[in-house]
Order: C-alpha cells, then sequence, then structure tokens
C-alpha cells in the first residue's frame, strides 16, 4: 500500500471529484463526507510519503512502469514532500472549515462547489508531485480551471474578477508552455530530471535562456509578482470566503514551489544563479514586490482585500529569497511556503467567520469584534503577530532566515524591504485590532442609543475548532522550526548552493 | 539584406507563431470587448499550439506510422519519420484550450447578465455609479 502513495494522492481525490459530480444530484447531503473522505486519504498519502522520503530519500514511482525519459515519473524528494503535506492539510482543514459558510452562502450548488473543490486540490497535488514539465502543465491548467470557476462563485463582482484572472492566467500557462517547447526542441525530453541532465552542455544556448526567462515570466504571471499582479486584488476579494480561503493560501505558495523546483532542478542552481546574471534585478524586483504590495495593503479600508495586497507583498519575500542565490536565502524562501501557507489560512478562515456572522469585511464591520466573537479575534491576533513576524510564531523564524540569507549575500535593500514590510504590517494589523476591541459595536439596523455590552455571538464550532488547529499550528511549526529544518529542509536544497 | 530574408524564410514557423502571440496578445491588452479578448486568448493558444505541431516537422519525412510493425526485424530509421510526441501533446493543449474557451464564455454570459453589457469601459461606469 504504501508503494503507492504517489499516485493514490492524485487518483483518489480526482475519483472523489467525479463521484460528488454525481453524488450532488443523488442527496446533496453526500457531497461534503467523500470531499473529506477524499481529501482525507490525500492527506494520509501525502503525510505517509514524507516519512519515507525522511526514511529512504528521493522516491521515484513509475506510473504504469513505464521508465522515466519515455514514461511520466512521480519524484517525491524533502522539497515537495514538505510542500505536499501543507497543500493537502491546509485543503483538508480548510474543507471542514468552511462547510457551514458554503451550506450559508449556496445551498443549491453544493454539489458543484465540492466537486470544483476537490479537483482543485487534485491539480495543485499534482503539480507538486510530478515530475514531468509538460504534466506540470496539464496539472497546472487543471487548478487554474477550476480555480475559476471557485472564485466566480462569489459576490456580484466576482464573474468579471475571475474573467480578468482567466486572460492573466492563460497568458502565465501559456509562456510556460513556450517554455518548455523551447526545452524540449534542444533536449529532446520532458522529463525533469532528464532535462537537467542534459542540458548542462548547452548553458550557453540563447534557446536555453529563452526557455528559462519564458518559463519564469509564466510562472511569476501566476503567482502574482509585483508588476504582474494586477489580477490577484479583485479576484480573491470578491470570492466566497470558502473559495478563497482555499486558493489564497496554496496557489502562490504552490507556483512559488514551481520556481524553485525550476531552479533547484531543472536548470540547476549553477546555471540560474552563476552563468545567468539575472538573480540581482530580480531581487530588486522583489524588493519593488514588497514595498508596493506593504503600500498598496496600507491604502486599503477593506480587510479581505488588505490580505490580498499582503499576499503579494509575501511573494516578494519568497522571490527575493530563492533568488538571494545561498542557502540560507533558500531555507527561508522553502520554510515560508509552509508558513506563508499557514498563516494566511489562519486570516482568511477568521474572514471567513467574520463574513459568516457580520456579512461583512470592510473595516466598519469590525467594531467590537472582540467582544462579539472573542475566541475568532484572538485566533486573528495569533495570525497578524505571525504575519508581523513576533518570535514564538513561525512568521518570525522565516523571516530571520531570508534576512540572515539577504545579510550573507550582501543585498541590504532586501533586508530593509523586510524590515519595512513589517512595519508596516505592525500598522496594518494594530489598526485593525484597535478598531475590533475599542470601538463599541455598531448594528447597521437598530437605531437604539442604548450601549449595552454586545452578547457574545461566535462562530459554530466546526468553523471554530480548524481555526484553532491552524493557530496552533502557527506556534508549533514556529517551535519546531529548527528540526523542519534540519531535518527535511537542509535536503531540500543541493548541496552545490553555500 | 538578402541575409536577413534568408533567415526569415528558413525559420518561417518560428515568425509566423510569434506574429499571431502578438496578435493574441494585443487583442487580450488593447481591445474593450470581453469576447474579443477571449478571441484573442484563443489566437493566443493557437499560436502556441502551432508551434509545437511545427517543431515535429521534418523535410521529406512521412507519418510516424510502421507498417507491418510487428514481427518484422527490418531496421527503422527516425529520420524518415516525422515526431509524433508535439503533435500528442498539443491533443492534450487543444482540450485544455478548448475547456479554458468554454469557461470564459462562460464567465462573460455570466457579466452580461449582470451588467447587460460586455463592453468594459461600460461595465466600470456602471460599477462607479453603484
Amino acid at each position: 500500500m504504501s508503494q503507492q502513495y504517489p499516485a493514490l494522492l492524485v487518483v483518489v481525490p480526482l475519483l472523489a471529484a467525479l463521484v460528488i459530480c454525481g453524488a450532488g444530484w443523488v442527496n446533496k447531503r453526500l457531497c461534503f463526507p467523500i470531499a473529506v473522505a477524499g481529501l482525507g486519504v490525500a492527506a494520509y498519502s501525502c503525510i505517509g510519503l514524507l516519512l519515507r522520503v525522511l526514511d529512504e530519500g528521493v522516491i521515484v514511482y513509475k506510473l504504469g512502469g513505464w521508465d522515466p525519459p519515455m514514461g511520466i515519473a512521480y519524484y517525491v524528494d524533502h522539497l515537495n514532500g514538505l510542500v505536499l503535506v501543507v497543500v493537502s492539510v491546509v485543503a483538508l482543514l480548510n474543507l471542514i472549515a468552511s462547510k457551514k459558510s458554503v451550506a450559508q452562502e449556496f445551498p443549491d450548488k453544493i454539489g458543484p462547489f465540492y466537486a470544483l473543490y476537490v479537483l482543485m486540490v487534485t491539480g495543485l497535488l499534482g503539480i507538486v508531485v510530478t515530475g514531468d514539465a509538460f504534466n506540470l502543465y496539464v496539472l497546472l491548467e487543471i487548478a487554474s480551471l477550476t480555480g475559476y470557476g471557485l472564485l466566480a462563485m462569489g459576490e456580484d463582482r466576482a464573474p468579471l474578477a475571475a474573467l480578468n484572472y482567466l486572460y492573466m492566467g492563460t497568458i502565465g500557462a501559456c509562456f510556460y508552455l513556450l517554455g518548455v517547447g523551447y526545452l524540449y526542441i534542444i533536449t529532446g525530453s520532458l522529463n525533469m530530471v532528464d532535462i537537467a541532465r542534459i542540458l548542462p552542455s548547452l548553458y550557453q544556448s540563447k534557446a536555453v535562456l529563452g526557455a528559462f526567462m519564458i518559463c519564469m515570466v509564466g510562472v511569476w504571471l501566476k503567482m502574482a509578482f509585483f508588476p504582474l499582479h494586477a489580477w490577484l486584488p479583485n479576484a480573491y476579494t470578491y470570492a466566497s470566503s470558502a473559495a478563497s480561503s482555499l486558493i489564497a493560501p496554496l496557489v502562490t505558495k504552490v507556483m512559488i514551489y514551481v520556481m524553485i523546483r525550476l531552479i533547484l532542478t531543472v536548470f540547476t542552481p549553477e546555471f540560474a544563479f552563476n552563468i545567468l546574471a539575472v538573480s540581482e534585478p530580480i531581487v530588486w524586483l522583489a524588493v519593488i514586490a514588497i514595498v508596493m504590495g506593504a503600500i498598496l495593503a496600507l491604502g486599503e479600508r477593506n480587510l479581505k482585500k488588505m490580505l490580498t495586497y499582503i499576499i503579494i507583498a509575501e511573494v516578494g519575500y519568497m522571490v527575493g529569497g530563492a533568488w538571494l542565490g545561498n542557502r540560507v536565502g533558500m531555507t527561508g524562501a522553502i520554510l515560508h511556503i509552509v508558513n506563508d501557507a499557514l498563516m494566511t489560512l489562519c486570516l482568511f478562515l477568521v474572514v471567513g467567520n467574520i463574513v459568516h456572522k457580520v456579512k461583512g469585511y470592510a473595516f466598519e464591520d469590525l467594531k467590537g469584534l472582540f467582544r462579539k466573537m472573542p475566541f475568532t479575534m484572538c485566533a486573528f491576533v495569533v495570525g497578524a503577530l505571525s504575519i508581523i513576524g513576533v518570535p514564538p510564531t513561525c512568521g518570525f523564524f522565516s523571516k530571520w532566515y531570508l534576512i540572515s540569507g539577504a545579510i550573507q549575500a550582501g543585498h541590504y535593500a532586501f533586508m530593509v524591504a523586510l524590515l519595512f514590510s513589517s512595519l508596516v504590517n505592525v500598522v496594518l494589523f494594530f489598526r485593525i485590532i484597535e478598531i475590533a476591541f475599542f470601538e463599541p459595536f455598531t448594528d447597521h439596523h437598530a437605531h437604539g442609543h442604548d450601549h449595552q455590552p454586545e452578547p457574545i455571538d461566535e462562530a459554530p464550532l466546526t468553523m471554530l475548532v480548524p481555526l484553532w488547529i491552524v493557530a496552533a499550528a502557527l506556534v508549533i511549526v514556529g517551535i519546531y522550526t529548527g528540526d523542519i529544518v534540519n531535518n527535511i529542509i537542509q535536503f531540500a536544497i543541493p548541496e552545490g548552493i553555500i | 539584406m538578402p541575409e536577413l530574408i534568408s533567415t526569415i524564410v528558413a525559420k518561417y514557423n518560428y515568425w509566423i507563431y510569434i506574429t499571431l502571440m502578438m496578435i493574441g496578445l494585443y487583442a487580450m491588452i488593447a481591445k474593450n470587448n470581453l469576447v474579443k479578448k477571449i478571441v484573442g486568448m484563443s489566437i493566443f493558444q493557437t499560436a502556441i499550439i502551432l508551434f509545437y505541431v511545427s517543431i515535429g516537422a521534418k523535410r521529406g519525412a512521412t507519418i510516424p506510422i510502421l507498417e507491418h510493425g510487428h514481427g518484422s526485424s527490418h531496421i527503422t530509421h527516425a529520420v524518415d519519420y516525422i515526431n509524433p510526441l508535439p503533435h500528442v501533446l498539443m491533443l492534450t493543449a487543444i482540450v485544455v484550450a478548448v475547456a479554458t474557451l468554454g469557461v470564459a464564455l462562460a464567465l462573460a454570459v455570466k457579466v452580461y447578465n449582470q451588467y447587460n453589457t460586455l463592453e468594459e469601459d461600460e461595465i466600470l461606469t456602471q460599477m462607479r455609479e453603484k
């Protein structure tokens, strides 16, 4: 059984999505348990795989028994083992947490929603596990197409925002496909390991440079790296809370993983950092991304949209960290994939709870929420502290690695940008905490002048418990950072990078 | 100048795909109508599909089907057959392109039902009026 984990983690959710589609016609109540079962099996396989990788090293799984250069192979090493666990666990927790809000927001579309949800997770897991460059494109489009559908099921402005995302996302995926085409012309192979084996003698070729840059631009479009970020804020803000708390933590992080995989495995760090002289301008772009993300977030008077701009800044953290070209920076970038997925999930689940109870997420809706929803807001404080980077939470440690990497590389502008964005995050979150803690709750519908304390009106337990698990995970991951780095991430980075 | 023309002619398939791609990109960026943008997106995707199909071609080669391939022992030369792999890949990419087109048109219908127009500037003015 454990031999088949790499196949199971893609096949089971894929079949579950099909079954949910059918079950939605029979009885809507069947959809949720099937989705939980499918993603549960996927999460179990992912965790099992990571444990096996820790034991045995890299696992190669040949689909259908065909040998790698001809057939498609799944490679699981420490890097994607870790990302697989994060993706599957985040998706499962969010699925459970958002059950009530899905039932509230679109009661007649439960079947299609869960089918798209599980299919999207299939695509994301497939992107992470595959070792074939073209296969990655197909799974990328599966994840994107379902993502457009999920994001469009939301407020009035959601379809237009999703359509704009579709235009940009298609350009991004097509660029990636074009880059893969260049690689195929040069090497005659689509297997990532095989390409990496053939490429070294061709590093001087202009076509390799073209392939690399085209792939990078495509991936940056998909992850909303700063000048290419315009689609993200609206698409994530106007989506339903269940969809945005799935997509916001995962899609950008999985695309960062793809970028790191391209750098580390396909093109090798030797080519990306030493032969090409592009790391300096890219880190500068990341600096601009971080600063602009922070400034744009300051201008928002709307919690959910503010969070989307914070995501853009965080993408800058990870791209910059990966391109610093040293071991500490790369460690920080990979660790930040884990941490940022958890932090973003935590904050978006809080938004989901607030929307569930208050029906709004503008700053005016947040007044007096500490009295009305104390448990949700405590989790919000933990998530906010983690994004700011306060020590016991995990956000501090990845930022620490990124800043040390910046100092080691001598790139002080990146360090200053990281510190600047942390300070801006302090302002952003304490502004919200102030509104929610000190300003009295005002109901738009009641016009009474009595100032009685608002009774506690919390979100249901099925939403609170996953939120608290995530909030606790932020602290636990922070405490065990050393173990994660020493046992997993250290082996994920090739020894060539010092 | 003749050298330039000969380099362009020798790699004409790449020039065609680049031209098509730029037409598609232009339509997606500059057009105001949402459906025209979708058409541009389709042109963009088709350009890349054509690029892939063209790289499988070989001069003087035939379709990659071995007659009496089973049991015969004579050697086949790869040079005699065009490369089928890019074509097979593009079958998948065409499916993806069709699915993308379907999702895009469905979203456009939803937008139209909401605003009664597909012109982006009119939609934006309607949004501002709200």
